[in-house]
């Protein structure tokens, strides 16, 4: 096994743990956003997509790589801006400040 | 240092930077006072992470990017605009897109690499490829269902579960093989189509109720089949945020599945939906007692708590603006007013909090199920909207019910029970509901929204 690879077992069990403690915190209140915020965080395969789309080694590959673009720049601004707007809406009515 | 080495650096670093902005912006999100500064810290990250990548030497051709990222801007803006009532199905619908991108992205670099790929290497980019591709069709025949594209009722046949395992075995198999013989190009578009055929059949026997549990399931899939992008291509921002999103729908789905008495292990192999038709009818006449909206509404003006318990059928009437109505009449009267919020009401984790966050019900008065269970016995009434089977005291009292275990909210713990629906049939999962036949109940028939609306009227125009 390559020894980049071994690396990338700690990162994700690192990562997993990571995940697990900071969700377990978020209000159930807010799991619909929770939802499309991680996916649109999940959309940063995006930067694989970017270079294979680019680095144009067969026609075939360029042509995945776009369409894998689109795909995910399409979960980037959707996720963004709904998980946003969802937010905006949830007012306390206490007073805050 | 060479300028090649000097770009590679930048880019890691800024990679390094984005992961941590991801995990700050989830951070953020365990309170609704600061969540809207994660939106922003994964904003940045993700600008960050898109600009560093271009920077890329690899990168030759730049107009295809460029056209790319315009097409998917274009389509993604109305996709973040939808109807809060269409929420559920536009997160079906971009966990198809991130899993489409995956898969993409996989099958690509399959091609590029074969046959020159460890087999270390090859087993993650075919939980890539096979996760991605399920995903994608799950995801869209979960966004058809919800957008009643699809018919909602789940379809169940002989022999399903053999069906799907056996082109599981086909799928691995096919994998396993070329792990071996990584040379194998003509095997790899079965590693693919054949996932894309599960998709499929593992949602068909779906049932609306079910949803919450199902959503929560394919975003972790999406998750895990983005790390193990991130492995393939050796790129650790990937494997992170990929890590993070598969935990996330991870715990989402073991807080669904707990929240309908559902085992562990139902959930990750995902045989949900079985519909059980109870055969517990006990054939004696029974009796429920309703009332009109005139008669609800002095009852409720007339009480000093006042807890709403608020379901699917509330979000299918588009209720909610009016519910919110009734909150401040009630209000107004001096009548406190909560909000009982089950786990798995509505169609997606969260669903009836982002509703009644949409109509400016303030958030500190939706309460969850723990909290709120325990002031059930000092509560004059409980308003039913639209829920069913979350409210069911079947589930606690009667060991042969298919729903017996499943944390219900003890809404029959009210002085008095009041229960919009449109008629007397039983929920999702056919199972009659003992409360509605309960000496303090009133069953309040009509349309949620015009009937809500009515209350409403009653309350203001009343003069109590």
């Amino acid at each position: 096994m390559p020894s980049n690879l071994i690396e990338s077992l700690y990162i994700f069990m690192l990562a997993g743990f990571v995940g697990f403690l900071v969700i377990r915190r978020v209000s159930p209140l807010l799991h619909t956003p929770l939802m499309s915020l991680t996916n649109a965080l999940d959309a940063i395969a995006v930067v694989g997509a970017i270079v294979l789309a680019g680095e144009h080694k067969s026609t075939f590959a360029t042509v995945l790589g776009t369409i894998a673009v689109v795909a995910a720049t399409v979960n980037i601004v959707g996720g963004f801006i709904i998980t946003d707007r969802m937010l905006k809406m949830f007012k306390s009515s206490r007073p805050t400040k | 240092m060479t300028q090649e080495a000097l770009v590679l650096y930048t880019i890691e670093f800024v990679y390094l930077i984005a992961s941590v902005l991801f995990i700050f912006s989830l951070h953020w999100m365990s309170s609704p006072a600061t969540a809207r500064r994660g939106v922003f810290a994964g904003e940045i990250g993700m600008l960050l992470a898109v600009c560093g990548t271009l920077l890329h030497r690899d990168i030759v051709e730049w107009k295809y990017i460029v056209a790319a990222l315009v097409l998917g801007s274009i389509i993604g803006i109305p996709l973040g605009k939808v109807q809060m009532t269409a929420v559920p199905q536009r997160t079906a619908l971009s966990h198809a897109f991130g899993a489409l991108c995956v898969t993409l992205v996989g099958t690509a670099e399959f091609y590029l690499q074969s046959p020159n790929i460890s087999p270390f290497m090859m087993v993650v980019l075919a939980m890539e490829v096979i996760l991605g591709s399920l995903t994608f069709t799950g995801s869209l025949m979960a966004a058809g269902k919800l957008q009643e594209i699809l018919p909602q009722r789940p379809i169940t046949y002989k022999g399903q579960n053999i069906v799907n395992l056996v082109f599981m075995l086909i799928a691995v198999g096919s994998a396993g093989y070329l792990v071996v013989h990584p040379g194998a190009t003509h095997l790899f578009p079965l590693m693919v189509f054949i996932p894309l055929i599960i998709g499929v059949l593992m949602i068909i026997p779906i049932g609306g109720a079910d949803m919450p549990t199902v959503i929560s399931l394919l975003n972790s899939y999406a998750g895990l089949s983005a790390a193990a992008m991130g492995f393939v291509l050796n790129n650790k921002l990937l494997i992170i945020a990929g890590a993070l999103d598969g935990s996330s729908g991870f715990i989402l789905s073991v807080i669904m599945s707990k929240a309908m008495n559902r085992s562990f292990s139902n959930v990750l192999f995902g045989a949900f939906g079985q519909v059980q038709a109870s055969a517990a009818a006990t054939g004696e006449q029974k009796t429920a007692r309703s009332a009109t909206a005139e008669e609800a509404a002095s009852i409720l003006s007339a009480a000093n708590k006042v807890v709403v318990v608020p379901g699917y059928g509330m979000a299918v009437a588009q209720a909610q603006h009016k519910v919110r109505e009734m909150y401040d009449a009630l209000t107004k009267k001096g009548v406190e007013v909560k909000f009982a919020i089950h786990p798995v009401a509505g169609r997606m984790p969260g669903h009836m909090n982002v509703l009644l966050a949409e109509a400016d019900v303030p958030y500190d008065r939706l309460i969850e199920m723990d909290e709120i269970n325990g002031d059930f016995a000092q509560t004059d009434v409980a308003l039913i909207i639209g829920a069913n089977d979350v409210t069911n005291p079947a589930a606690r009292t009667d060991a042969s019910s298919p729903i017996f275990g499943m944390p219900i909210l003890d809404v029959d713990k009210a002085r008095t029970v009041m229960v919009i629906k449109r008629g007397m049939s039983p929920g999702f999962a056919g199972i009659d509901n003992p409360l509605y036949y309960d000496d303090k109940t009133l069953m309040l028939f009509g349309d949620a929204k015009a009937f809500v609306g009515n209350i409403v009227r009653e309350l203001s125009g009343g003069g109590h």
